[in-house]
Formats: structure tokens, sequence, C-alpha cells
């Protein structure tokens, strides 16, 4: 499937991933994030069994401290 | 031109959530041109160490920022109406406290602050606009610093620099990263 992360083109050759297999593959193992798919949040507690499907755009925000 | 920036503004409310350095710069800066409507929430006091980068004075040390940062905004702008209000945030106050605001500025310094922040207003209020700032540790490297928008919600910062021993929080960079916060609720509001 051809999915938008963070507004980059990225391939994969899995017809849909979870988000937690998503945050595994591109290795965001950052503890504060923020998930993002077509705009609508996904809460860290459905990382599991929210799934992306293909065309889908996902933003994965790092929140870093600092203010 | 200035005349009719200044009647719309005054019109408008703006929510700041933390009065650190980057709420109270924001802060500052939205009151000199005119927003007169301000919500400001922080629990937090003020400290020497703060002085680095926070809109405060050295005879404030030891006061709640949030009455005191109520104090200078006045002093700069007597017309400004800065609703000061003394509460740690939460999920469920940050709700209550900014319903009713055009525009929802995050300005904490921890990372877990701003995940909620920002979790709890796409979840709970999706229509209201929030812009937050991320990355601003350290100094120079003055073309990094940039906004992203998905949707209703802002980014301003470089996104990568964390505060450490070896990179602190400076006046330079959290001031310029508090100014595109005001800035990018100008352009949004104008």
């Amino acid at each position: 499937m051809k999915i938008t992360l963070n507004n980059r083109n990225e391939n994969f050759d899995n017809k849909t991933l979870t988000v937690s297999q998503l945050l595994e593959i591109k290795n965001f193992t950052f503890k504060m994030i923020v998930v993002k798919i077509n705009d609508k949040l996904v809460k860290k507690e459905f990382y599991e069994t929210t799934f992306i499907n293909n065309n889908d755009n996902v933003n994965v925000i790092h929140l870093i401290s600092g203010g | 031109m200035i005349e009719a920036i200044k009647n719309i503004l005054k019109t408008k409310t703006i929510g700041i959530a933390g009065a650190g350095g980057l709420g109270s710069n924001c802060a500052v800066s939205l009151a000199r041109v005119n927003v007169v409507n301000l919500i400001i929430a922080d629990f937090d006091v003020i400290e020497e160490s703060n002085l680095n980068r926070q809109y405060y004075f050295y005879d404030q040390i030891g006061e709640k920022k949030v009455s005191s940062l109520k104090k200078n905004i006045e002093n700069i702008n007597p017309n400004v109406k800065v609703k000061a209000v003394d509460i740690k945030l939460n999920p469920t106050n940050i709700i209550e406290l900014f319903q009713n605001c055009d525009v929802i500025i995050e300005a904490f310094d921890k990372a877990e602050m701003k995940q909620m922040i920002i979790e709890t207003v796409l979840e709970k209020m999706p229509d209201k606009i929030l812009i937050v700032g991320v990355g601003m540790a350290g100094w120079g490297n003055n073309n990094t610093l940039k906004t992203e928008k998905t949707d209703n919600l802002y980014i301003c910062g470089d996104q990568i620099t964390e505060v450490s021993d070896n990179e602190p929080a400076l006046a330079p960079r959290v001031g310029i990263v508090a100014n595109m916060l005001a800035n990018q609720a100008l352009e949004i509001l104008l």
C-alpha cells in the first residue's frame, strides 16, 4: 500500500498495517507522540486496533520538551 | 490600517496554556497588538532561573506567574483584560477554560503536557484551532524554525531540539517561537 506519512510518500508491502506496526517499522520508538490518520486523532490505547489503509494520510508528531 | 486591525483583535479571545518562556512572551506580543481578551493558565511560581527567557522581572521572583504576567501586560496595554487562572491544566479544565476562545495556544514546557493538550483539543474540541510550540532548544539555527499545519493544528518550532544541559532553553529561540505562535494566531484571526 501507498500512504503519506508526515507529508512524504511511503510504500509498504503490506495491504494494511496497524498504527503499532507502522510505528515499529518506522522505528518511531519515541514515547511522546500524537498520531493522526486523515486528520483524525488516534489515541494511544487504539494503536493496536486501528488500521492504516491505502492512500491514508498519516501524521506522527513527536513532542519534545522546551518552552 | 492599524486601527482596523486593533478593532478586529479587540473582539477576539485567545487562550494561552502556560506562562513560561513561550506563554509569557507570546501573551505580551498579543497584548501589544490589542488582543484584549487573554485567558492565561499556569500554576507555577517565578524562579530566578526563569529570567533567562521569561517575561518577568527580578523583583517578581517568588510571585505566581499568572498574576505577575497580568500586571506586566496591564503596564504595557491597560486595555487588555487578562483572565489569569492559577491552575494546573488537565483534560477537564482545558475544555471548561478555553471553550469560548477563538484560538488556543499551547505554551507548556514538558512534552507530556504538550501531548495532553493536543489529544484533548483534537478529541474533545476538534473544531478549535490549536497552535503549539515544539523544538526550540539551544541557540543559532534560525532557519530550522518553521510552522507546519495539519487541519486545525499548527506546530511552530524545529520539532527536533529538546531542552537539556547542553542545549538549554534560551531567550532568543524561545522568544522567536513564542512570537511565531502569536504571529500564527494573528494570521488566523485577521
